[in-house]
């Protein structure tokens, strides 16, 4: 009976308990409230890939692929064609569905149920290869066309730059290395230049997450370096992964390389740690 | 002084609009004179029919401008855009039927003169109103945008691009065509609507309304122009733009892109519409004719030679073609459509940003000698 009674009491609802009220340990260190939409990082990953698995008429494109990538972080990801990568991308963007696995930015917020604008509005922004500016408008237009506002018809007609909004645009442009072409037209810069640019409309989105396919394909080397910059400057802000093919790019930038072979992870690390790694050279590296 | 200001911001970067535009208005002012007050034995005289001509390119130039919002901006080639302008005439030619009242061939005051022809007892329900003359301007501008609205709505979300929006563009004129040719449609069938009388109680032969009616429809180039150019100078018109260039990049960053083409679709048709009810009292009549495809396609040409996307350009295509047209198929009737065929490959072939490109090329080429 006596035990009963004490169950009773520990059971009581309308009681808090001393710990707690004393404020020793405030509510919220048990629990961290989430709004929607918000990113929560609060165990440092910003993006889970998990068990994922994708397959084109029985062929498996990703093979229960897991990956973390942590917030902040400059991850780079090669492999051999057909290791996967292009699909990995497109899973996380929403344009492809898995067909098992799960996919979330943050704890919390699921990208398998999303679509593309969705999953660009939940902060993750994906750059192409080919890169596609508007080529009739200038660079500072380019970047006001990305820019985070309003985009209905109504307030477009009437929409006006505050200096703020021309102050955020001046900024990328720095970042990006374009000030001096802020007026030209975007058909008119060199290869290099729109991606940059590319780049830049993608953060006047601010993502947290930024997405690269492929970056200095057909770029000169002075291009190569001064993307490298951009890129690793990003990279704390934004958490940036890379796909790319040219080692020397990788190893000037990447402080953990992913290695895709077949669909999963095949190695993780640093670059010299991949290297020495004895199955990543067979399968990619060569000898 | 505040229209002063306006003026210039809208047309700070726009050269070639400002000159039209002064070119416009020195013409408002100079043939209302050369027309009323300079007598009629003088060589500065400037005959009525004339200044009909002239009036019926302004609206031409107005319909110009309406395509090339959506075809030059926008990317979107309608080669139905007769249509609008056509609804707009039947909307304004319904107004003028009714006010011709009882002085019609039979002396009916409720019915027009076809009515009573086909034995119709009543006004059929959508005449109601168009005794009006505001209700008729608001259906002037309402027929048109509702048909561009749902036709855009339809197409645009079912995301219906390039070749085949132009095909189902002209297939809508074209079933438009031949719904109004019907007697039963209530429109006038083939005859279409005409010997109109008065408009707002003015006679419509004298010459002081054909003067007012001149300049009314200048006005509306003017307004339609300064308007068209806030919409392509704001940022509604960038984007329109972009969508033209990258399509799936402008929804990939976030913008409704059916959103945007649906609406310069449907600002375009009213656009149409209003110089479509400007050209019907000119001419004194309107007929399904005017819906005919080939009119569409002239209206595009028109526009090509002119020069796509810089509105303009497409005054000017407009008003030039037109012209010729009046000159050749007087002079060499059998000559004229060759000349616009050849015009149009000549355009193609050599000219792909039409007659005002090569005013933009030859700067270039200065301005690149100097430097």
């Amino acid at each position: 009976m006596k035990s009963l009674d004490q169950l009773r009491e520990t059971m009581r609802r309308d009681r808090v308990f001393d710990f707690v009220a004393k404020g020793e340990y405030p509510l919220s260190a048990f629990r961290h409230t989430v709004t929607p939409g918000e990113i929560d990082v609060s165990h440092g990953t910003i993006l889970y890939v998990e068990n994922v698995t994708v397959s084109f008429d029985g062929f498996k494109a990703l093979n229960d692929l897991s990956l973390y990538i942590q917030d902040g972080e400059l991850r780079c990801i090669i492999g051999p064609n057909g290791a996967g990568k292009t699909t990995m991308m497109d899973v996380i963007t929403g344009k492809t569905r898995p067909d098992a696995g799960r996919v979330h930015l943050g704890q919390s917020i699921d990208l398998t149920r999303m679509n593309e604008t969705e999953v660009a509005e939940a902060g993750v922004g994906r750059k192409f290869q080919k890169p596609t500016v508007f080529p009739e408008h200038s660079v500072f237009q380019n970047l006001e066309l990305a820019m985070k506002m309003k985009k209905n018809v109504w307030t477009s007609l009437f929409a006006n730059l505050t200096g703020e909004q021309c102050d955020s645009i001046n900024q990328t442009m720095e970042l990006i290395g374009l000030k001096e072409q802020s007026a030209m037209q975007a058909k008119l810069l060199s290869h290099g230049q729109k991606q940059w640019l590319e780049i830049g409309m993608l953060l006047m989105h601010d993502p947290r997450v930024l997405l690269v396919d492929e970056p200095v394909a057909g770029m000169t080397h002075q291009e190569m370096d001064r993307t490298a910059e951009l890129l690793t400057q990003l990279a704390g802000k934004h958490s940036v992964v890379v796909v790319e093919h040219d080692m020397d790019f990788v190893r000037s930038i990447a402080r953990t390389v992913t290695v895709l072979h077949e669909g999963s992870v095949l190695a993780e690390g640093t670059m010299d740690k991949v290297q020495d790694d004895d199955r990543v050279r067979e399968v990619y590296l060569g000898s | 002084m505040l229209a002063q200001t306006l003026f210039k911001r809208l047309l700070k970067d726009d050269k070639g609009g400002d000159r039209m535009l002064t070119v416009l208005l020195a013409v408002l002012v100079l043939v209302p004179i050369l027309n009323l007050l300079v007598p009629e034995s003088s060589v500065f005289h400037l005959s009525t029919y004339t200044v009909t001509l002239l009036g019926k390119y302004l609206t031409f130039a107005l319909l110009a401008i309406a395509l090339d919002l959506v075809w030059g901006y926008c990317g979107i080639l309608s080669l139905g855009h007769g249509a609008f302008f056509a609804l707009g005439g039947y909307a304004m030619g319904m107004y003028l039927m009714r006010q011709i009242g009882d002085r019609g061939v039979y002396g009916n005051a409720e019915l027009p003169d076809f009515m009573v022809f086909l034995d119709w007892s009543e006004l059929p329900w959508y005449w109601q109103g168009f005794d009006m003359f505001w209700f008729a301007v608001v259906m002037v501008a309402l027929v048109p945008g509702v048909l561009a609205f749902i036709f855009g709505w339809l197409a645009f979300r079912s995301r219906v691009t390039g070749v085949y929006l132009s095909i189902i563009t002209q297939a809508l004129t074209y079933a438009l065509m031949l719904a109004f040719f019907r007697n039963e449609m209530g429109f006038g069938g083939n005859n279409g609507l005409t010997d109109f009388k008065d408009i707002l109680g003015f006679d419509l032969q004298s010459d002081v309304t054909r003067i007012a009616l001149f300049c009314v429809s200048g006005l509306a180039l003017l307004v339609g122009y300064l308007v068209s150019r806030f919409i392509v100078n704001s940022k509604f018109g960038r984007v329109v733009v972009a969508v033209r260039d990258a399509e799936d990049r402008a929804r990939f960053i976030g913008y409704n892109v059916e959103q945007y083409k649906l609406w310069i679709f449907v600002f375009s048709a009213v656009l149409a519409g209003i110089a479509g009810a400007l050209y019907v009292p000119q001419v004194g009549i309107i007929n399904p004719g005017e819906f005919s495809p080939l009119n569409s396609i002239e209206l595009a040409i028109w526009v090509a030679i002119g020069g796509r996307g810089t509105l303009y350009g497409a005054v000017i295509g407009a008003i030039l073609v037109n012209y010729s047209k009046t000159y050749f198929t007087g002079v060499l009737p059998e000559v004229w459509l060759f000349a616009l065929g050849g015009l149009f490959v000549v355009v193609t072939l050599f000219l792909p940003r039409g007659i005002v490109g090569v005013r933009d090329k030859r700067r270039k080429k200065t301005s690149e000698a100097q430097a």
